[in-house]
């Protein structure tokens, strides 16, 4: 737990998570319009999502798919009998005045996720529900000076709402879990997890107390598209709300937008008067009832889920935590590695991935599925460090022509005459050589004993560094009896 | 009136079939006749030049002996309907100039059948009225008259263009929409034919929505065989709507065997209301000797909460429609009204383009589904409605229809009960429980009141037992004889 | 459960529905004796009664994912009161 040290003692911050993440689908949750992103205006827009006089709603069994895959991944109950309300407003981007979506009876009930924080200690955060709901349009305020653009393409595509339990303590909790959702959700493809393109944005509740206290009034910041920020906004929220607090203020429940310009929260004009969203099951439509084996046919697919791969990288390769939890970010990341893993030693194929892969990728702004070096030959060049036929250091230079010529390690190896000499005798005739050259040298040696190393450097450079390192330092300390 | 506006739908068609008339020969004399009517205010846009060209595309079908089941006929839309690149109101000011870019599935089946569109009839504003008086477009007038007294009535509502046009033979069918007895109410005040089919059975893709659990379109008609003929072509299975129930479309005609032998007919108790005026009461029981003379059997029937229908469909109905109408916002489509800001451009563009009644259901029902009030009234009313139609399966384990009157009274004079919101409600009364369950239900015209004025007797279905309904319908118009024509006709 | 003008107005609002002071007036008589007559339902006892979800004895039918839809950006605006460029216009909201 992390406190906020205030002027007149400890805080707690105490936050849960809405979390609304775009179904992976092709059609909208109510109607046959496309999702894809970047339309021109209205283009992906129905009679439907339009709310045109007499159009009525048809649920996606895709989408309703993917929230119960969903759900199992997040290990919540999974409820047989959904109902589809209407939470009523006015919005210009809001076309049919309600919002379609769950409420007394979401598709999805209690879960738990955990997170591990940068101290070793895992939490478990609880998931209170996911829902399916519609998205709204779009209102563009800038194009003319005293009107607002509205678009309908997003209107209506399908979302998840995961809302957390206020078991969230850090910003730092909150960052691991937003980060931890958008990782099993791209674990099971129900969500492609894009936060530029608002595929997967987060409403943080946020209140302080001091601990062990009640729950404090809390703001809601809204809409938050960048985990960064989520915890920018966070440390800057609480603080604001101490500050208020210990000035002898009462903290306005409010919902809040940050500002990233000036790194601050700050109130939304208060959409008038609270809100009463008269929510009522949407006559239009049905309760849809699921079969039990729909739900298990379901869960039959779920691929492993971050956790258990975690646990499996250390249990099967003897990876340290870190490792693990770097490798396990993507899924593609922990298959690339245990195929690298299948030639060497594990802890030289993880930091090989984690090292120069990862570098590599990051500089040239590359994702690992279309890697300028396969896992394949990555592993072949882990092995032949493994196997003692190259340094680490040449491998490095391998890893570099392998970049340029996309041959094959072992290739590269064998034509630029890079193996490893391993052969004593040479190694030995060039060590009595060095001795020879430099009686001098050998003297100093021997009153300063760290002179060895520049004994071990002229091997090197006279075997044109494909001596064993250890083997040549080794025998030098022999040769002069050090 | 002509000769040919005096057919029935099903004598029209065996006309045509026959080649002793044309469409377009058809098409022109109902043209006429809407000329002659139009004091009446049952069309709000004729479509004249394309009800002659659907009827030119007739003829030329049917002298290949081709067609489908309405090929020819020309029908009246309830503006309800949408239709594609013809101006579709509700009868509303909201909705301003609005040209559907698509075709309501009911109408769409009807087109594909081969009707010919007269044009777009009047109703109450969104379906919301008994007596069409709440039309932007302003009343309708039943062709009907009391006996010596030329007080223009209301032709009930809210399909109130739909049952005039039909009574004024200026359509040989119109459809309509009925919510909680928009159909039969109107059939009745002007002795004409009105099905309600079960919820789910015509599909709402395309029907301007007022509660959405409650709405039906049907038809109007002045036969119980045009009402079997209108009804399969106006149904179907629909994937647009969630609620349309995937049940195959019965030629409906064939039910009409009149053979109700063994047919057992309930009699609902509670339907005996206090005050009902002695001449309803009276064809009640003629209904009752009509059905029991054909071989059916009577049996006394209780629905303990039929007097619970009225005020829960007050909060579910006006629950529904408060959702329903937000979508008329002014920013889309229909007419905007321009404020400050855009909540008060949505302000001022409803209070513009809602009328009165309108107004005063959207406010009921978002009240009812408010914070603090939603599970006393809403909730409670739609387990009520669960006792309802508990109610009716109970009855129908013993009985296979139920036969009440339609309405609680006749014909009442235009502006009478326009400001007394609740008792133009009652009206209702005996419809409102058919629509809380989602049965089928048929109004028939059975008799004439001391004043000369229509009086209906309904007859309530199982779910999906149209046939059945539609059977014993039959059979009672055969025994009622109802011949009389409204004295505007007569004259 | 009687409403007050200041609830008409309330209400009002939420429905984004103007109002003048007569027809607040007014409506607060039309709007009870409509709630009166209603008020009868509170005496039926529905302890244990489900509420009726539908008319109809189904379930929510569940359609493939499959863009058939849309692409018709100029039958969306076609009826619009102001639109430009393929957008709906409204008066600028400030957020
Ligand atoms: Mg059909
Ligand atoms: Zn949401």
């Amino acid at each position: 737990m992390s406190l906020i040290q205030g002027a007149t003692g400890e805080w707690e911050i105490v936050m849960g998570l809405e979390i609304h993440a775009q179904v992976s689908s092709k059609s909208k949750l109510m109607s046959g319009a496309s999702t894809a992103f970047g339309a021109e205006p209205n283009y992906q827009v129905s009679l439907v999502d339009a709310a045109m006089p007499g159009m009525l709603p048809v649920v996606n069994e895709f989408c309703y798919e993917q929230a119960v895959l969903t759900g199992l991944g997040l290990n919540a109950e999974i409820n047989l009998i959904s109902i589809f309300d209407r939470k009523n407003y006015f919005y210009p981007d809001l076309p049919q005045g309600y919002q379609i979506s769950q409420f007394t009876d979401p598709i999805v009930g209690k879960g738990v996720v955990s997170i591990e924080t940068a101290d070793g200690e895992t939490h478990n955060i609880g998931i209170e529900r996911l829902h399916l709901e519609q998205d709204a349009g779009k209102s563009i305020h800038d194009l003319y000076p005293s009107q607002s653009c509205v678009d309908l393409n997003r209107s209506g595509v399908a979302l998840m709402e995961i809302v957390s339990d206020p078991d969230l303590r850090s910003a730092e909790q909150a960052k691991l879990y937003v980060s931890k959702i958008r990782t099993i959700l791209r674990y099971l493809g129900t969500c492609d997890g894009n936060m530029e393109q608002g595929s997967l944005r987060a409403d943080v509740n946020v209140s302080v107390r001091r601990p062990g206290a009640p729950l404090g009034t809390r703001c809601e910041i809204k809409n938050m598209n960048s985990i960064r920020n989520i915890g920018m906004a966070i440390e800057f929220e609480a603080q604001r709300q101490v500050d208020i607090i210990e000035d002898g203020g009462t903290i306005d429940q409010e919902t809040r937008l940050w500002d990233v310009a000036k790194n601050e929260t700050r109130s939304m004009r208060s959409k008038e008067e609270a809100h009463d969203y008269r929510y009522f099951p949407d006559p239009d439509l049905l309760p849809v009832v699921l079969e039990q084996s729909f739900v298990d046919a379901i869960k039959a697919r779920i691929p492993e889920l971050p956790d258990a791969k975690h646990s499996r990288l250390m249990k099967d390769y003897g990876l340290n935590s870190y490792d693990a939890n770097i490798l396990i970010a993507a899924p593609e990341n922990a298959d690339y590695f245990e195929i690298v893993a299948k030639s060497g030693s594990a802890k030289l194929a993880a930091n090989w991935v984690t090292g120069d892969l990862f570098g590599l990728l990051k500089k040239r702004g590359e994702t690992i599925e279309n890697s300028p070096i396969s896992a394949i030959d990555l592993g072949e060049l882990v092995g032949l460090i493994d196997d003692k036929i190259i340094s680490n250091k040449i491998a490095k230079q391998v890893f570099e022509y392998m970049l340029e010529t996309d041959d094959k390690p072992g290739k590269i190896v064998e034509d630029k005459g890079l193996k490893q000499v391993t052969d004593t005798g040479a190694i030995e005739k060039a060590v009595d050589d060095v001795i020879a050259a430099n009686p001098d040298k050998v003297a100093q040696a021997i009153e300063k004993p760290k002179m060895a190393g520049w004994f071990v450097g002229q091997v090197m450079q006279a075997t044109g560094g494909k001596a064993n390192p250890q083997a040549v330092s080794d025998m030098i300390k022999a040769k002069l009896g050090l | 009136m002509s000769e040919l506006t005096n057919l029935s739908l099903s004598d029209a068609r065996a006309k045509l079939r026959n080649k002793d008339i044309s469409a377009v020969e058809l098409t022109k004399a109902h043209i006429d006749a809407m000329g002659q009517i139009e004091g009446l205010n049952a069309y709000i846009l004729p479509t004249h030049e394309k009800a002659l060209s659907m009827a030119a595309d007739s003829d030329e079908k049917l002298a290949k002996g081709e067609g489908g089941i309405l090929e020819g006929l020309p029908v009246g839309i309830k503006d309800l309907f949408c239709t594609k690149d013809v101006r579709t109101t509700a009868s509303s000011k909201i909705l301003g100039e609005f040209l559907p870019t698509y075709e309501s599935t009911v109408t769409a089946n009807m087109w594909a059948d081969g009707a010919v569109m007269l044009g777009k009839l009047n109703c109450d504003e969104f379906a919301m009225g008994s007596s069409n008086e709440t039309s932007f477009f302003g009343n309708v007038v039943n062709p009907w008259q009391r006996n010596g007294d030329e007080a223009a009535l209301v032709p009930g509502g809210s399909s109130g263009g739909s049952s005039a046009a039909v009574a004024a033979r200026a359509c040989l069918a119109a459809t309509a929409t009925d919510t909680g007895g928009s159909i039969r109410q109107p059939a009745a005040f002007t002795g004409t034919v009105g099905l309600k089919p079960t919820y789910g059975r015509c599909s709402r893709w395309g029907v301007v929505a007022f509660a959405s659990s409650l709405d039906q379109a049907g038809p109007i008609t002045r036969s119980v065989r045009d009402a079997a003929i209108m009804l399969e072509s106006m149904a179907s299975y629909d994937v647009k709507d969630s609620t349309s129930v995937n049940v195959g479309v019965p030629a409906y005609e064939k039910a009409l065997t009149g053979d109700i032998r063994g047919l057992k007919i309930g009699i609902p108790k509670e339907y005996k209301m206090d005050g009902m005026p002695e001449e309803i009461i009276k064809l009640w029981q003629q209904g009752i000797d009509w059905l029991k003379q054909a071989g059916a059997e009577i049996v006394d029937v209780s629905l303990p909460n039929t007097k619970l229908a009225l005020p829960a469909y007050y909060i579910v109905a006006p629950a529904e429609a408060s959702s329903n109408l937000a979508r008329y916002d002014g920013v889309r489509y229909g007419i905007r009204v321009a404020g400050d800001n855009i909540d008060e451009q949505y302000a001022n563009s409803r209070a513009e383009g809602f009328g009165a009644e309108v107004q005063r259901r959207i406010l009921i029902g978002t009240y009812v589904l408010s914070a603090g009030y939603y599970d006393a009234y809403y909730v409670k009313a739609q387990k009520v409605r669960t006792l309802i139609k508990r109610d009716f399966d109970a009855v129908y384990r013993k009985v296979d229809l139920l036969l009440t009157p339609t309405t609680p009274s006749e014909a009442f004079g235009i502006g009478e009960n326009i400001n007394d919101p609740l008792s133009m409600y009652l009206n209702d009364i005996f419809t409102v429980t058919v629509n809380m369950a989602g049965l089928p239900g048929i109004s028939i015209p059975a008799g004439i009141s001391a004043n000369g004025l229509p009086l209906g007797l309904q007859l309530i279905g199982q779910p999906f037992g149209e046939e059945t309904l539609l059977k014993a319908a039959d059979v009672m118009e055969s025994a009622a004889e109802f011949t009389a024509l409204p004295q505007l006709m007569a004259k | 459960m009687a409403i007050d003008q200041a609830t008409v107005r309330k209400v009002a609002n939420l429905a984004r529905i103007r109002v003048t002071d007569e027809q607040v007036a007014n409506l607060e008589g039309e709007l009870n004796q409509i709630l009166q007559f209603v008020e009868q339902l509170s005496e039926v006892d529905t302890d244990g009664v489900p509420p009726l979800t539908s008319a109809v004895e189904m379930t929510q039918p569940l359609r493939a994912d499959i863009v058939n839809d849309g692409g018709y950006p100029e039958q969306i605006v076609k009826n619009a009161p102001a639109s430009d460029d393929g957008f709906f216009l409204v008066p600028k909201v400030i957020e």
